[in-house]
């Protein structure tokens, strides 16, 4: 069979290894397919751009980290634990910015999360039909909301209507650190002035933000749960609860922290919500229900207008570190949402 | 008729198939399988009230508490514990836990939506003070100072900035972003994984980080004077990743049968992608498009650093400030004055206006998975199809009688040509 059919059905050098050719002479004929010129074109185009594309991404990164660099190697390790802000008289550091971000961040997860986990399980398990639909183009329509309307409507809605709430929080629970008012004398304060402008109203506002994203993420990982094991649990008489608690959550888990770091990705990077509400300060305030907080992306809006060339710097090394926060959280929320995820490919 | 179409050699007459008549047969009222029982119904608004009344009681009267939020929230604990304990009556704990978890679930989305539907209405609300002026929308905030009415000045400048920018950042997006998701999904290899990963990373970069870079690298730098072309390098900066991650999910999900068959037919990768590939995945691509275009408009801080404020028109995207919507929304409610803040609603609901129509559109255009047809489409593909079918017939009767060999022709009702095995493959699958 082989002798009649010389180049072989498949005609790799491998098919050959047993095989004796009837004629030498004859020229071999190459399989390789030659690219045409559209071929090599297309290809060369999209190289092209995703090179384009890397080469933007890198150009941002690498410039930070440059232009940070010089602002960082006077300021040394000190940018880390320093409260001030004034590269003008060379003493500045993040500390006190960092924690406000972080504050404002972490403020922001509590009012999300349980927001995104139950609307999610509202959405996978209990709305069916066209009102599931409904409720998933209301998902993402919220996403698409720009940030400057939600800040509006924290300082103008919110600001006045959460004081009460925050008032009555430091009251019955001031002894709970957080959530003292007091001012530097140690004196306890009740007036609404010491109530505005503070992390947690800049927090319940960046949380209303990434409340889609965090829905979105969790609910594509219920909805992956498998039928067989739900309808196992029914079968075996689980309520509808016990039934999600047994399957829908440990399938969801990844989908769960994934979407909450991707949240708390984006309530990092915040920026024009928190610049209008907040104060800003730069010493550290525990007191998350007082007036005063700053945070990184804030720091930058504020001040990149006034800044010198080493003002500058200065800005942009807090602009790297909060970069490399958001980079971090970001990676490990889209390793852990990649594992938990199976069948994601759709070779039909 | 359907058996006598399939299989047409065998006599049309003897073989039928009879539907069962179903006339003298009552068809009862429908029976609701998944209804609330009526019980279930008391409970729910009995609770409701009893912790609306619970909640008024401690507010109006007892004790010295105050606020909406505050009676919201108490009300709605005591509407939680008036429920356990209605089903507590005549369920055992499983049960208890589970209508306690529904009614929070539901209450989760309910709060949710409730704040998105406020925080848009409340926006288009207090927006309705500037709104109504015409010239709102076709004068600018040259000639209008903070004391002056609602009825001199208006927003012109930064419509027509927006619009300047987001042209300038989708002409640049839109080929730049779907060329590197084909070449993520067509081309591949390690440099694509790479990219892949570097794209992913950069949806990470605050919008902020995006404004400064922009702001020292090309405005202290190059041209050291903002402009609006500046702040469209920003959004570009943004939107970009957007796009490609939504691009390169849309193309994964192009069937890959269809780009085989593609090869199989003999068609180039680039003619794979051009008929193929880019048709079947095109609504997808126009939705991940415009979900960014939706983004890139709301951002403010990057045009804040690198476009700054103006009250003139400027329509030259490379000298002087010019501003967009967003940052004119931050820059009216800055000020102190009521006429001021009720033109930033104004701006703020036009903004919102805006970033719904989009939204609409996309819906429209992408709500449909690739390869999905709406009934337009289906019925012009039907169509083609069917020309192709006539198309060939005709040439294939024309061609008859110059066939020498007269075949059999095992099939009088199809079409099918003798001499041509090829088309009448096709037309049998159309």
């Amino acid at each position: 069979m082989t002798t009649t059919n010389p180049t072989g059905p498949l005609g790799q050098p491998a098919t050959s290894v047993g095989w004796t050719p009837d004629f030498d002479d004859a020229p071999r004929r190459s399989l390789l397919p030659r690219p045409s010129l559209s071929d090599s074109v297309f290809k060369s185009v999209a190289v092209t751009a995703g090179a384009t594309t890397v080469g933007i991404m890198l150009a941002v990164g690498l410039f930070l980290s440059f232009r940070a660099s010089s602002a960082l190697q006077v300021s040394g390790f000190s940018f880390l634990v320093e409260q001030q802000w004034s590269p003008e008289t060379q003493v500045f550091g993040i500390a006190s910015i960092l924690f406000g971000t972080i504050t404002i961040a972490l403020i922001a997860m509590c009012v999300a999360v349980p927001l995104a986990l139950g609307t999610a399980l509202l959405i996978s398990e209990i709305a069916q039909g066209q009102l599931r639909k409904t409720l998933i183009t209301l998902v993402d329509l919220m996403a698409a909301v720009p940030s400057v309307v939600f800040g509006l409507w924290g300082v103008f809605f919110l600001q006045a209507n959460v004081i009460p709430v925050a008032s009555w929080i430091s009251t019955y629970f001031g002894w709970i650190p957080f959530f003292q008012v007091t001012d530097a004398s140690g004196q306890v304060l009740t007036e609404a002035s010491a109530f505005t402008s503070s992390a947690f109203i800049a927090g319940i506002v960046v949380g209303l933000m990434v409340v889609p994203t965090q829905t979105s993420v969790m609910r594509e990982a219920f909805s992956q749960a498998p039928n067989g094991e739900r309808e196992a649990a029914f079968a075996l008489g689980s309520t509808r609860w016990g039934m999600i608690r047994s399957v829908v959550l440990p399938f969801g888990r990844g989908g769960i922290i994934g979407g909450t770091m991707l949240g708390l990705g984006r309530a990092l990077g915040e920026t024009i919500a928190v610049y209008m509400i907040i104060s800003p300060i730069f010493t550290i305030n525990w007191q998350v229900l007082k007036t005063g907080s700053n945070s990184v992306s804030a720091l930058i809006a504020l001040r990149y207008g006034e800044s010198s060339e080493f003002g500058l710097s200065a800005l942009m090394a807090a602009g790297l570190v909060l970069f490399l926060i958001t980079l971090m959280v970001n990676f490990t929320a889209s390793s852990i949402v990649a594992r938990s995820r199976s069948g994601a490919d759709s070779e039909a | 008729m359907l058996i006598d179409t399939l299989t047409p050699g065998t006599a049309p007459t003897k073989t039928t198939t009879v539907i069962p008549s179903s006339e003298g047969i009552e068809i009862g009222p429908r029976r609701r399988v998944r209804s609330v029982r009526l019980d279930d119904r008391f409970d729910l608004i009995g609770a409701g009230v009893a912790g609306i009344a619970v909640g008024t009681l401690l507010f109006g009267w007892f004790t010295p508490l105050s606020g909406g939020v505050g009676w919201t929230i108490v009300s709605f604990l005591s509407f939680i514990t008036f429920y356990a304990v209605l089903v507590g009556m005549k369920a055992d704990r499983q049960e208890i836990k589970d209508r306690v978890v529904s009614v929070l679930l539901a209450s989760a989305g309910v709060i949710l939506f409730g704040a998105l539907v406020f925080v848009v209405a409340y926006t288009l609300v207090r927006g309705q003070d500037a709104l109504p002026h015409l010239n709102f929308f076709i004068e600018n905030m040259e000639l209008a100072g903070p004391l002056d009415p609602l009825s001199a000045g208006g927003i012109l400048h930064a419509v027509l900035g927006t619009l300047i920018q987001i042209s300038i950042a989708l002409a640049i997006t839109i080929p730049l972003g779907i060329l590197t998701a084909l070449f993520l999904n067509e081309i591949g290899g390690r440099f694509a994984k790479f990219v892949r990963t570097i794209a992913d990373a950069m949806t990470a970069l605050p919008s902020i980080v995006a404004g400064l870079f922009v702001y020292s690298a090309i405005i202290v730098l190059i041209t050291h004077q903002r402009s609006g072309f500046a702040a469209a390098m920003a959004i570009t900066v943004m939107m970009l990743p957007i796009v490609i991650r939504a691009s390169d999910i849309v193309l994964r999900l192009v069937a890959g049968n269809l780009r085989e068959a593609a090869y199989a037919l003999g068609a180039t990768r680039w003619r794979t992608v051009w008929h193929v590939v880019l048709p079947t995945a095109r609504p997808g691509l126009a939705t991940a498009v415009i979900l960014g275009t939706a983004r890139g408009i709301g951002e403010t801080s990057p045009v804040l650093l690198t476009s700054g404020v103006t009250a003139v028109t400027n329509l030259n995207p490379f000298s002087g400030p010019m501003i967009s919507l967003p940052l004119q929304v931050f820059d009216f409610v800055k000020s102190p004055e009521p006429n001021m803040i009720a033109r930033g609603f104004g701006t703020a609901a036009v903004l919102i206006l805006l970033v719904l129509a989009l939204f609409a559109v996309a819906r429209l255009i992408g709500g449909r998975g690739p390869g999905e047809l709406s009934h337009g489409q289906q019925r012009r593909v039907l169509e083609a199809s069917a020309r192709d079918v006539r198309r060939i017939t005709i040439a294939a009767d024309r061609r008859q009688p110059v066939a020498a060999v007269p075949e059999p022709d095992p099939a009088p009702g199809l079409p099918s040509t003798p001499e041509r095995p090829a088309p009448s493959k096709e037309e049998s699958s159309s």
